[in-house]
This record gives C-alpha cells, sequence and structure tokens, in this order.
C-alpha cells in the first residue's frame, strides 16, 4: 500500500470524536484524516450530518491504517476526544482497554476502572483567548501534547502534520490560519 | 506528500460522473445525498467541462430534466436521497420503459438507520419494482469507480442505471487518487420515435417485453458481476454481501480468521442477480449468509430457501442499520466461533438537536403557541421540524403534507360541527418543492387555516442550498427569482402578509388577524420571512454581550422551556437563566419571552429587522 517512508507500516489507529452540531467535530476528523494521508497512511471516516447537527449529538469515526469498514466498533478504539462533556458517558463504550480519553471539562473527569482521562477546560481557555469557535483545536493541541504523535501508543501524527494540514486547508497564510495556529498552541501548552 | 486526496462519498460520486463526462446533473437536496450536486459544480470548475447543474424544485422535476439529456444522447445523472426517489418514482417507473440513448444514471441515497429520514426503504427494491439495474458501492472509492460503470451499463443496454449508496458510504470519506481530468464531450442530439418517446399503452406492452429481455442480459454482464475477495477452494458455508454490509464483513473476516474457513462474495449490482452466480452459489456452499441493507432484495434473488439465510430468515435482523457489531455477532454464529458478548454501540441518548441559537423559526413557533395556543399545528420537513421541541408541530408526514393536512383536519372536524384553529408550518425550500399543489387544492376546497410560510431564503437543513426564491444557481450564478406573495395569491390566496416573526408582539397580532380571516374566507398566508442565522452568522459575525439577565430573574423557567434557545441556559445552583456567550448570536429576540423582563439588550438598538 502506500505507506510511508519511515512510518511503521502496520499502524493502525482507530479514533472516535464526540461533540454536539456546531463544535467542528466534523472539521476536526477531516483534519485529522488530512494529516494521516500526508503521513502516507490509508484512512476511512465516517460523519454526521443532518438533523443532528443542530446541536444534537454528532459523532465521527476515524481510522487509521488497514482497515475496510468506515465504523469504530464498541470497545476498539484507541482514543476518544469529547468536545462536551454530557457526552461521556454516552460514547465510553467505544474505548478499547487502556485507550485514552480526553475530554474538554472543567473538572476531572471519571474514565472508569480501564482507562485514564486527560481534561482541559478548552471552552474557558477559547474564550478567555478570544477564538470561541476553536475550542476543537484547542482541545486537539492538548490531546497532541498529552499523548504524543506519531510515536507507538500515541496518535499517528504529531503538531507538525496538523499545522501542515492547516496550512493546506487555509491555503498556507493569514488571519485564519494564524488563529488556528495560536488555539493549536495553546492545547498544546496546557498539555505539556 | 502522497498524491492521495481525502474524499467524502458523495464527494466521489461527484467526480466519478463528471469524470465520465456527465452533461447534465440535477438534485433536489436531502441527506445523505445533499453534497453530491455541490460537488459536482465543483468538479464541474475544476475540469473546465461544459454542463448544466441545477438545484431542481423537487426530485421528479430534478429526475425528468436529467432524464431527457440522457434521451439527447448525452450522459446525465439525477440525485436523490430515498424519499426523493418516492417523489419521482412515476417517471423512473416510466423511464425504465422508454430507455434511454445516451447514459443515465439515478443516484438513489439510502439511510438505514435512519439518521435524518422518515424511512429506512430500500431504493433496491423500487429499482427491482422498475426493473432498474442497480450497482450498491461499499465505499467512496468503489462509489467513485460505479458512477462510470454505471453510464456504461446503461449505454450498453439503453436503460437508465440505478446507484444506490448508502449513509455509510456517503457520508464515509476515505484516501484517494484524484489525478487531473477531462471529461469526454459531446453533442445533444434527439431523434425523434413517437412510438418510443410518447408511447402509448399498445407501445409500452412492447417496450415492456424489451426492457424484460435487457434485465435477463444485464443479469450477464460481466463488468458488475459479483467477486469473490477470498478466491480458493469451495467451503461449506458462503457469505453474500453488499455495500457497506461487505465493508465490515470484510474486515471481520480478517479479525476472526474466516478468510480461509468462509467463502467471501461482493454483490455489487443486486438487481438483476447475475443469474450464474446464483447456480454457482447454490452448487458450491451448503449455507449461505445474506448480508445487505436494508431489504432482501439479494436473498430473494437466491432460490433455495433451505439453504440461504438472511433477513427472510429472521437470522438477520430485518430493520434498523447493519453495524458492523451486528455482522460480528451474525458471522461469529455462521461460523460456529463463541458469539462475542461485546455489548451494541453506542447510540442515541445525549442532548436532541434543537433550532439554532438566533434562528427565526423558534420566534415563529413561539409566536403561534401564543396566538392560537389550542390550535392544531401540522408541519413538515426541514429544519423547523423542531419546533417539535417547543411544542408547535404536532403531524411531520411527508414534503408538502402541512398543506394538504391542514385542510384534512379542517373538513375532518367540519363533519362532526368542530370549529378548530388550525396553523400550518412550512419552509420556503419544501413549500415550492410540494406546498403549490395543495395549496391550490385547499382554496379551491374552501379549506380553512392559516399557513405559516418559513422563508429563510435557504434550504437550511441539508446545508444551505439555494431555493427558487432566491435567484441563485447550484454554482453561485445569478439566476431567476421567483415572487413567493405573488405565487401565493395566483393560487387564489386572498390573506397574504409578510412579517418578520423575530418582533414577536407584532408577528402574534398578524397571526390572530390571520386566523379571524380564515375563519371567514379561507387559507390565509403569513410569509415569516427572516434569513436563516447561519448564514446571517456567516456574513455578519455575532454580537458578543448583547444580552444580558438582570436580577429580576427568578428561575421561572418560561425561556428555557417555552422558547429553548440553546444560548439560554439554566444554572440549577443559581435557579437562575444565564447566557451562554459561547453560542448567543446576540439577536435579541428572547427580550420578548421572558415574562418578568429579565433579559435585556445590552447594546444600543436592534442589529436585525
Amino acid at each position: 500500500m502506500n505507506s510511508g517512508i519511515g512510518k511503521p507500516p502496520l499502524l493502525r489507529r482507530q479514533v472516535v470524536l464526540s461533540g454536539v452540531g456546531g463544535q467542528g467535530i466534523l472539521f476536526l476528523s477531516r483534519l485529522l484524516a488530512e494529516a494521516a494521508i500526508a503521513g502516507g497512511f490509508p484512512v476511512l471516516t465516517s460523519e454526521t450530518h443532518g438533523m443532528a447537527q443542530r446541536g444534537g449529538v454528532v459523532v465521527s469515526h476515524l481510522k487509521v491504517g488497514e482497515f475496510e469498514s468506515p465504523l469504530v466498533r464498541a470497545g476498539r478504539a484507541d482514543l476518544l476526544l469529547v468536545l462536551k462533556e454530557e457526552n461521556v458517558p454516552l460514547h465510553l463504550g467505544f474505548l478499547s482497554d487502556g485507550g485514552a480519553l480526553v475530554v474538554n471539562a472543567a473538572d476531572p473527569v471519571d474514565a472508569g476502572p480501564r482507562n485514564v482521562a486527560h481534561t482541559i477546560d478548552a471552552d474557558a481557555l477559547a474564550v478567555a483567548a478570544g477564538m470561541p469557535h476553536a475550542v476543537n483545536l484547542v482541545l486537539l493541541g492538548f490531546a497532541l501534547a498529552r499523548l504524543g504523535g506519531s510515536a507507538a501508543g500515541g496518535i499517528f501524527c504529531g503538531a507538525g502534520e496538523i499545522r501542515d494540514a492547516l496550512s493546506r486547508r487555509h491555503g498556507g497564510t493569514g488571519s485564519r490560519l494564524a488563529a488556528s495556529f495560536a488555539a493549536l498552541d495553546l492545547g498544546i501548552a496546557h498539555g505539556t | 506528500m502522497s498524491g492521495r486526496i481525502l474524499m467524502q462519498g458523495n464527494d466521489a460520486i461527484a467526480r466519478g460522473l463528471v469524470e465520465a463526462g456527465c452533461a447534465v446533473a440535477a438534485s433536489y437536496p436531502g441527506t445523505p445525498a445533499s453534497e453530491i450536486l455541490s460537488s459536482i459544480d465543483r468538479w464541474r470548475k475544476r475540469s473546465g467541462s461544459t454542463m448544466h447543474v441545477e438545484w431542481a424544485v423537487n426530485e421528479k422535476v430534478a429526475f425528468e430534466i436529467a432524464y431527457t439529456a440522457g434521451i439527447s444522447g448525452l450522459r446525465a445523472a439525477v440525485a436523490m436521497k430515498q424519499v426523493g426517489l418516492n417523489v419521482a418514482s412515476d417517471p423512473f417507473l416510466s423511464a425504465a420503459y422508454l430507455g434511454v440513448t445516451g447514459g443515465f444514471l439515478v443516484v438513489s441515497a439510502d439511510d438505514p438507520g435512519p439518521h435524518s429520514s422518515q424511512t429506512e426503504q430500500d431504493s433496491r427494491l423500487l429499482a427491482m419494482m422498475a426493473k432498474v439495474p442497480v450497482l450498491d458501492p461499499s465505499s467512496p472509492s468503489q462509489a467513485m469507480a460505479l458512477a462510470g460503470a454505471g453510464f456504461e451499463l446503461s449505454e450498453a443496454f439503453g436503460v437508465p442505471v440505478m446507484l444506490r449508496p448508502t449513509t455509510r458510504v456517503c457520508h464515509a470519506s476515505q484516501d484517494v487518487d484524484a489525478p487531473p481530468f477531462h471529461p469526454p464531450a459531446r453533442e445533444a442530439r434527439f431523434v425523434k420515435d413517437p412510438a418510443r418517446w410518447a408511447a402509448t399503452p399498445a407501445f409500452r406492452r412492447k417496450l415492456h417485453d424489451l426492457l424484460a429481455g435487457k434485465i435477463a442480459e444485464i443479469g450477464s454482464w460481466t463488468a458488475t458481476a459479483p467477486i469473490r475477495v477470498n478466491p480458493g477452494g469451495a467451503p461449506a458455508k458462503a457469505v453474500v454481501a453488499s455495500g457497506v454490509a461487505f465493508a465490515h464483513a470484510r474486515e471481520l473476516f480478517g479479525e476472526l480468521g474466516l478468510t480461509d474457513r468462509i467463502a467471501l462474495y461482493q454483490v455489487i449490482q443486486p438487481y438483476p442477480l447475475h443469474a450464474a452466480f446464483v447456480e454457482h452459489l447454490l452448487d458450491s456452499h451448503h449455507e449461505i449468509l445474506v448480508l445487505e441493507e436494508s431489504a432482501p432484495v439479494i436473498e430473494m434473488q437466491i432460490a433455495d430457501r433451505r439453504r440461504v439465510r438472511g433477513r427472510m430468515t429472521g437470522t438477520v435482523p430485518g430493520t434498523g442499520e447493519l453495524l458492523p457489531e451486528i455482522i460480528e455477532r451474525l458471522l461469529s454464529l455462521f461460523a460456529g466461533l463463541p458469539v462475542p458478548d461485546g455489548a451494541l454501540p453506542p447510540q442515541g441518548g445525549g442532548r436532541r438537536p434543537t433550532l439554532c441559537p438566533g434562528c427565526a423559526h423558534r420566534s415563529a413557533f413561539y409566536a403561534i403557541r401564543k396566538a392560537v395556543p389550542r390550535g392544531i399545528y401540522p408541519s413538515d420537513i426541514g429544519c423547523y421540524t423542531l419546533g417539535i421541541n417547543l411544542g408547535a408541530v404536532d403531524t411531520v408526514l411527508c414534503m408538502g403534507a402541512a398543506v394538504s393536512q391542514a385542510a384534512g383536519f379542517d373538513y375532518a372536524h367540519r363533519l362532526s360541527g368542530k370549529q378548530v384553529d388550525i396553523v400550518a408550518t412550512i419552509g420556503d425550500s419544501t413549500f415550492y418543492h410540494a406546498g403549490i399543489p395543495p395549496l391550490i387544492d385547499a382554496v379551491v376546497q374552501g379549506a380553512r387555516f392559516v399557513l405559516v410560510i418559513l422563508d429563510n431564503g435557504t434550504t437550511a437543513m441539508t446545508g444551505n442550498q439555494p431555493t427558487p426564491g432566491t435567484g441563485i444557481g447550484a454554482g453561485g450564478e445569478t439566476t431567476a427569482a421567483v415572487d413567493m406573495e405573488g405565487l401565493v395569491r395566483a393560487c387564489g390566496v386572498r390573506f397574504c402578509r409578510v412579517a418578520n416573526p423575530d418582533r414577536i408582539p407584532e408577528f402574534v397580532s398578524l397571526l390572530k388577524e390571520a386566523v379571524a380571516r380564515s375563519r371567514e374566507e379561507g387559507v390565509a398566508v403569513v410569509i415569516a420571512r427572516q434569513p436563516c442565522a447561519m448564514v446571517t452568522l456567516a456574513a455578519r459575525g455575532k454580537e458578543p454581550g448583547a444580552v444580558v439577565i438582570a436580577a429580576e430573574c427568578n428561575g421561572c423557567r418560561h425561556c428555557v422551556d417555552r422558547f429553548e434557545c440553546p444560548a439560554l441556559v439554566f444554572d440549577e445552583t443559581s435557579n437562575r437563566v444565564r447566557v451562554d456567550e459561547m453560542i448567543c448570536t446576540g439577536c435579541g429576540v428572547c427580550v420578548h419571552v421572558c415574562p418578568v423582563g429579565a433579559i435585556r439588550r445590552e447594546s444600543a438598538g436592534e442589529r436585525r429587522s
């Protein structure tokens, strides 16, 4: 297949992103998918569209590596990224034993006995920084810093690959790109 | 950096169509098919091809426009969601008899689950009923390939071909190769043949014979024949799967170690199922499990009932999406493996969808309940179906039914000597789609009700596609625009007023007047005109700190229960409402809602008018 040089060819990562309509779950899953492709990995995602996008529960599935099905099965996710804390009990069942839970929450979250929760108050940070729409990138930056990119056990890419993917989306320059980088860096700073 | 790009299933279908030389494409938006047409337009622009691309007023019109290009020697496609095919079923069934001279693809996207639809219906059944061959992709990349293969099949036999993706193909994304391309161009040429294109019943019978013959031949067309993905030997057991159920099964075959024990076939063309394949299947294997969504289309074409298991035998659940967890269980049972005791995937629950902050539909619904508290409220398909949360939506049947159901409620109650006030709601796009004929009917029959047309100037639910009232085409070009008030009056409605629902007190008065008038002179129409908040927000941004909650808030919950703006949050600890600054648009409509006047505008003057 099309594994890139220097990448572990058998890397397989299953990620579930959970939030509510309007939080930018779709954007985040596409960004991660584009970073995965740039890293030479095959990728499959599944998105939520339609009525749920009007503030209802929105879930994206992301599978990096050799897969056929676009859906992550219950108990199989290596990473569950939650933008709305109230969704944790709803989607915790996707996580595998030992899988990482990263949550946008003001207070510590109980992930149960088999998982570890990493929390960041991305809402408060994003509002304080004057970018309430970039909560998704704050959370992603935090997750990248906490879990590490590329290496075994971490996410399949690092902050550099995410920045590259953002640059491609925003055309390489401009204030939107700078704001996106700032949000990502804010999350990274809080995860380091 | 690899040459592969991320492509959504709908985008992949669009690219496949444009690459194959599709010259005319028409659609009406509906989840999960909505992105296909806008993607077609993007690929059109990128490839520099000459095409007619349009958002049609409804699926029937879209179908007829594309079909006609297909009988003029061109390649053409129509895209819709499965219930859209119901609307287009009249031309669909007839077009199968008449056939095409170019290539014609009907993309009908199904929604097993259903995730964002009224039904879980299987478009393949309608294809069977029409005698139209149907292709069933399992992934975005296969969907892209089948768009081209579909045109070839269509042209080889002169028939319409259906491409039937499901939500998990349309809204899956995948890395695909997308090199630059130059679509072939053709000249339109309609060859007159009234015995065919305007066939009378006598000719229809002959055309039906001809079609039946074509379907038999298509059942041996090699390009779309089933594929055994794990060749070798003839194990006792075989799994036959199509669509995304095949993708789930293929992944699970590897995980469960079934690849060397059970034969796995992918059916690409569920109808007509290849005759030689059915024979081979029954000759080679003793037990056969069929996995497909959402009706037993493949299963019913495999004759041996004792050896074939699927939905018809109750082995596979008869309703709902075939999630990979369910397929894992079915495959384990079929293979004689221990059945996993794992739970089903997390589904449902959590926050319900609601109208967006700043949405003017909310104002209209709030006003309707204020003006006509004991009314019957028929409604329709769109964002405003969420008016159900506000207690202002009593019925939702299908596109356009708000108008005919309003009339139906009037006639039914009148028979019992009852006077009920009926306030129906319908969006602008839905009104153009299917609301006009029932409005004419209601006027003619003297129905008494108020129709509120929620005119936000867009098809919001599906991603803000233009409506016939906007004067904007699929590619952003300027088109003619329909005058809604003129149209309503031309239907015979005498009371037709336009107002901004965000001015709640005035809007309540107008509704009361409309109700009074409808009792006297039949249908009264109120056009609630205010642009979609998503569009306004994107254009103007929001106004932070525009709304504040004053000390008078006594925690009565009226605003959160009856107005349900997501930006008004009830704080249980303080027993007061607070404004969620993250999402408040600053529209200030809630100021009219608080019974004690505790919600106030901070900034001077109203932004929205």
